[in-house]
């Protein structure tokens, strides 16, 4: 283990982080306002990486101008999916609405396995080998444009939620439901957007991942887990804690994948997922709610 | 007081639906051998469906503790038994306890940090989860249990001993006998003292501790009877199919099988698995038929039938049954 291949593990990680801390932003505004476990974020992420490619494959779209694309339609759908089959079971027992969205997952997931079989398909953009040293480290643009418009969406994400009417009625939502009513806000109306943002950033975080990820059926199922221990990391509904913990799991899961044979990187994240459940459910940072 | 009308509406259900279950049972014992070998074959992943459904009923329905890493106590029965019968000769009947005995302390373990730590809902969900996947990721990285590649059950010579059948039938009555076991568990379970504690611990666990229930201690023993049980599928599953991989045994997938049947037949009712299972099975063997060669239409029809039955019938099947009689499986504190 030299320290050069350490470093390089480093970088590798912390890029890939900021796409775990999109992806987790998503699922952290979603719960934060529904105060549901959105087992289907993995999925619908899964179905906007598919859009990115056929849009590419199809017209040669590429896949960050894509966004322009999946950014909306997503929003769209989320927002269809929460009326559909969220706001109406509103009313019904916490692990029924897991178990909603759960089934959400099985659905969409399969209808992508249906329709596209379970290969994996990659798109090969004309700058996918492009690289370059940073320090001792090879960077690859791709991973590096990923990381960066990651934060940048992030960060848009928490500027408009803090700056915009919209956004404050969403945190006020989020933050003291039965108040939001009193005021007037239509909170029916609130979820739904909240929902259709949560998958709008997670196919943004899709699309930048497109050009060095490969795209399955089963691609979202192990970013909605590594979500899921971003947001725990970070504390249920914490957005500051979703990107702050996508990238410590992303080092953690890199520094462990250079250290620990085979796939055992897993075992890092999963451990410390349990863990941070176990002794620290309102997160590393605090602030959000846990139990 | 919930709990009080819920058991008595159950035995009540119980009792009037006792000639139809006696007629049931002596057509599952008599016709079998008369079946076709596909017709068969549907009967026994209907049981065995039920069997894991019945298992993950216990912690999941009784207990209202949503396990979504059954696969943990599956993939551990399913690797006991037959580890040590390909590694040390021990025939599976006996491997199969032994499996069960090593899935329940695993579940003993992993509940008592899960409920010390006061994990409810959606959290236990997750840990189960991450446990489970942990398991899978280890066995994927461990040469000594197959790796990735799994284990083969050697099938060339079969002896009923040795949990090896060369006809389908044997196996049939295996997994009935194991199916109507995890009942009569289950219906005991209800009669008993602990059945009553845990349905007072799912729907008001505070109240059940002030009324003196020790909550912690029903819990952990729902979760090592339903861990144990689960582990014997393990085992049934290693037999029958004669191959056992990381994927199949620790994956998302068995943990969602014990629950689907369970949600859609009715959890915390006895014949809830049972129903869910005749339900569901059918319904996956006739898309599967219908759209040959399409990977996933049985299972995009489960997630389409587990997101119906809880938008419409949230109590499952038996919750029509019981012509909603029954008071709604408690919203968690």
């Amino acid at each position: 283990m030299t320290t050069g291949l350490l470093l390089q593990a480093a970088v590798s990680g912390v890029l890939l982080g900021g796409v775990y801390g999109l992806v987790a932003s998503g699922l952290t505004l979603i719960f934060g306002v529904l105060r549901i476990i959105n087992f289907a974020h993995g999925a619908v992420m899964m179905l906007a990486m598919y859009t990115s490619y056929w849009l590419f494959t199809l017209y040669g779209v590429d896949p960050y101008a894509s966004i322009v694309v999946t950014a909306p339609l997503f929003f769209a759908i989320g927002a269809v999916i929460e009326k559909a089959v969220i706001e109406p079971n509103r009313a019904a027992a916490e692990h029924n609405q897991l178990l909603l969205t759960l089934g959400l997952a099985l659905f969409l997931e399969n209808l992508a396995l249906v329709l596209w079989q379970g290969d994996f398909r990659t798109l090969r953009v004309p700058y996918a080998a492009v690289s370059f040293v940073i320090g001792d480290a090879l960077v690859d643009l791709t991973r590096l444009i990923a990381a960066a418009g990651a934060v940048l969406m992030a960060m848009a994400l928490f500027g408009f939620l803090r700056f915009t009417d919209l956004g404050k009625a969403i945190r006020a939502l989020a933050e003291e439901p039965e108040g939001a009513m009193l005021v007037g806000i239509d909170v029916a109306r609130i979820r739904a957007i909240a929902f259709g943002i949560g998958s709008a950033s997670v196919a943004v975080a899709g699309a930048l991942i497109t050009p060095f990820f490969y795209v399955a059926p089963d691609v979202g199922e192990s970013f909605n887990i590594m979500a899921f221990v971003v947001v725990v990391l970070g504390g249920m509904g914490n957005f500051v804690g979703a990107l702050v913990g996508g990238v410590i799991v992303g080092l953690a899961e890199s520094v462990g994948a250079a250290v620990l044979p085979g796939s055992l990187k897993q075992l890092v994240v999963f451990a410390m997922f349990v863990l941070v459940l176990l002794f620290r459910p309102q997160g590393l940072l605090g602030g959000g709610r846990g139990r | 007081m919930a709990a009080d009308v819920d058991v008595r509406a159950s035995r009540g259900s119980a009792r009037s639906a006792g000639t139809a279950i006696a007629i049931a049972l002596a057509a599952l014992v008599v016709t079998p051998p008369f079946l076709p070998r596909y017709a068969l074959e549907v009967l026994i992943s209907i049981l065995f469906f039920a069997y894991l459904g019945a298992a993950w009923n216990i912690l999941g329905g009784y207990a209202g503790q949503f396990s979504f890493g059954h696969a943990a106590f599956f993939g551990i029965g399913a690797y006991t038994s037959t580890l040590l019968f390909l590694r040390a000769g021990l025939t599976p009947w006996i491997g199969m306890i032994a499996g069960g005995l090593l899935a329940a302390a695993f579940g003993l373990l992993a509940g008592y940090l899960s409920f010390r730590y006061g994990l409810k809902g959606p959290y236990f969900s997750l840990v189960t989860l991450a446990f489970a996947e942990m398991l899978r990721v280890v066995a994927v990285n461990t040469k000594a249990v197959g790796s990735s590649l799994g284990l083969v059950v050697p099938t060339a010579q079969p002896a009923a001993w040795q949990f090896l059948f060369a006809a389908k039938l044997p196996y049939y009555y295996v997994i009935l006998a194991m199916a109507l076991g995890a009942l009569g568990i289950t219906f005991a379970v209800e009669r008993m003292r602990l059945g009553y504690a845990l349905l007072a611990v799912r729907e008001n666990e505070d109240a059940a501790e002030a009324a003196g229930v020790d909550a912690l201690g029903m819990k952990l023993r729902a979760m090592a009877l339903s861990s144990f049980l689960t582990a014997l599928g393990g085992t049934f599953y290693a037999q029958y199919f004669a191959y056992i991989d990381p994927g199949i045994t620790f994956g998302p997938g068995v943990s969602i099988q014990g629950l689907l049947p369970t949600i859609v037949g009715g959890a915390g009712t006895a014949l809830g698995p049972l129903l869910g299972a005749f339900v569901l099975t059918p319904i996956s063997e006739i898309t599967r038929a219908l759209l040959r060669g399409r990977a996933g239409a049985d299972v995009m029809l489960y997630g389409l039938v587990l997101m119906l039955v809880i938008s419409f019938l949230p109590q499952g099947l038996m919750g029509i049954a019981r012509g909603g009689r029954r008071p709604v499986a408690g919203k968690p504190s």
